[in-house]
């Protein structure tokens, strides 16, 4: 069975994943929202950051995390001048990584999904005098559920299976940074082959379980959606 | 672009009837000497030493599992022992070519006093080892500590590089204040090449002889043993000896 240390770094990951996503939700929405709906020159720019994570390696981003996070980086020192320390080899330095690193997978099929809604509903809620923060949630929120279903799984997917981020700024601490990943990482280098098997297997299974889930759910394109 | 194709095959023919290649493993402690080494190698002899870096631990999984690695500088004894008693090497080629240094250092001046008492005030936000499981510098940086009788106090601060290389990245950012590091890595011509460290004495560890062999896959390769060669010259021993280490 999963010894105590890897249920520990499944659990690690599961909340290190759990609160990305939530975090990601609040933040992705409005990013997707105005991506969606805006006409301005820097739409096109704002939406390349946006996708950045997808093309450019783990280690370009842990490399300049690891910077900018540090006691000398930018983001360094308003955390230390907030009392805070340095977020390194911290689990909210992991947190703030993978928002990052899963940005587009909350972004980009939020935005689909908005872009999908067209200005049709938008107008006959305006006809019906729904105040804009009224049609958000009363016409927009629904509309757009499979789109927050499909970006919600995919960026806790994409969340538990980092692993060159987490490599690189995580400082491999049991319970705080050590997330399956690394474990299993750990294992292979150490030729505990039988451990890292266990875990991997486990691994294996959720991610198949989740892509499962997300194919199934997803409506059938001939019914539209 | 006929013409071209022709200059190409005449260079490449060249370049094999003189010169062979040899893949080196080589433990990341041994980085800046072993480069510093296979540049001399390749002007002396024409052979061309292919390095990759990395843990030792990590390289005996590689190499058990087919790497195509045909010598091997292990940050350790014990690791080229193992590969040899399961006939992974070339008999007795196995030699060791440095004898290892463990050191506390800072990046700060004047942060690590000569005595390690640092250690002990406790005045640091993170303490950088390398995966003792796999990196035997982290391993004597464990058996150090326990030594001290500190390993438990100091533990909620441990921070693991994945090898030596990152140990040191770690605590070189600013990230972590101290780092158990190989003295190769901030030693050069007999000083401190910037913080500030503690060597620590031989006696709190077991020594770290490291080793190096011909692997199975260099049997066949004049390079390979060309390159084993060339660590037992006298060039290769000023090198070793200017980054800090002992040999034996």
């Amino acid at each position: 069975m999963l010894t105590e240390t890897d249920l520990q770094a499944i659990w690690l990951t599961v909340r290190l994943a759990g609160i990305t996503t939530l975090i990601l939700l609040l933040i992705g929405t409005p990013v997707a929202w105005w991506l969606a709906r805006s006409r301005a020159w820097w739409k096109g720019p704002v939406g390349a950051v946006v996708a950045l994570p997808l093309v450019l390696p783990p280690s370009v981003l842990g490399f300049y995390l690891l910077l900018a996070m540090g006691p000398h980086g930018p983001v360094g020192q308003f955390t230390q001048s907030l009392g805070l320390g340095t977020l390194p080899f911290t689990f909210w330095g992991l947190v703030v990584a993978s928002v990052f690193y899963s940005l587009p997978f909350m972004v980009q099929p939020l935005q689909n999904a908005f872009e999908a809604i067209g200005e049709r509903p938008l107008e006959v809620a305006a006809t019906l005098r729904a105040s804009p923060f009224d049609t958000f949630f009363s016409v927009v929120l629904p509309l757009a559920r499979p789109g927050f279903i499909t970006a919600g799984i995919l960026t806790f997917a994409h969340t538990v299976g980092e692993f060159g981020v987490v490599l690189m700024i995580g400082g491999n601490i049991p319970g705080v940074t050590r997330v399956a990943s690394v474990q299993i990482y750990d294992h292979v280098e150490a030729m505990e082959y039988a451990d890292a098997h266990r875990l991997a297997a486990v691994m294996l299974v959720f991610s198949f379980a989740v892509l499962l889930a997300l194919y199934a759910w997803r409506p059938n394109p001939k019914k539209g959606a | 672009m006929k013409r071209l194709s022709v200059l190409f095959i005449t260079l490449l023919a060249a370049a094999g009837a003189h010169a062979g290649e040899v893949q080196v493993a080589v433990a990341a402690n041994f980085t800046a000497p072993a480069q510093q080494i296979a540049a001399e190698f390749a002007r002396k002899t024409g052979h061309k030493a292919v390095l990759s870096f990395g843990a030792t631990g990590k390289f005996y999984a590689q190499i058990s599992n087919g790497a195509p690695f045909e010598v091997f500088l292990a940050a350790d004894d014990t690791t080229p022992a193992r590969l040899d008693k399961e006939g992974g090497t070339v008999a007795g080629s196995r030699f060791t070519y440095a004898v290892g240094t463990l050191v506390l250092w800072s990046a700060k001046a004047d942060f690590v006093d000569g005595k390690g008492e640092v250690l002990k005030s406790g005045k640091f936000n993170k303490l950088s080892v390398a995966n003792p499981k796999t990196a035997p510098y982290g391993a004597a940086a464990i058996e150090t500590l326990t030594r001290l009788k500190l390993l438990d106090a100091v533990q909620p601060k441990l921070v693991q590089g994945e090898n030596i290389a990152q140990t040191f990245q770690f605590a070189s950012t600013g990230n972590a204040d101290l780092a158990f590091v190989a003295l190769s890595q901030v030693f050069k011509d007999g000083k401190l090449s910037s913080g500030s460290a503690w060597i620590v004495p031989g006696a709190m560890h077991e020594p770290i002889h490291q080793d190096a062999v011909i692997l199975t896959k260099g049997k066949d390769n004049p390079a390979a043993a060309a390159f084993l060669e060339f660590l037992k010259s006298p060039y290769a021993h000023a090198v070793i000896q200017s980054y800090g280490y002992a040999l034996r």
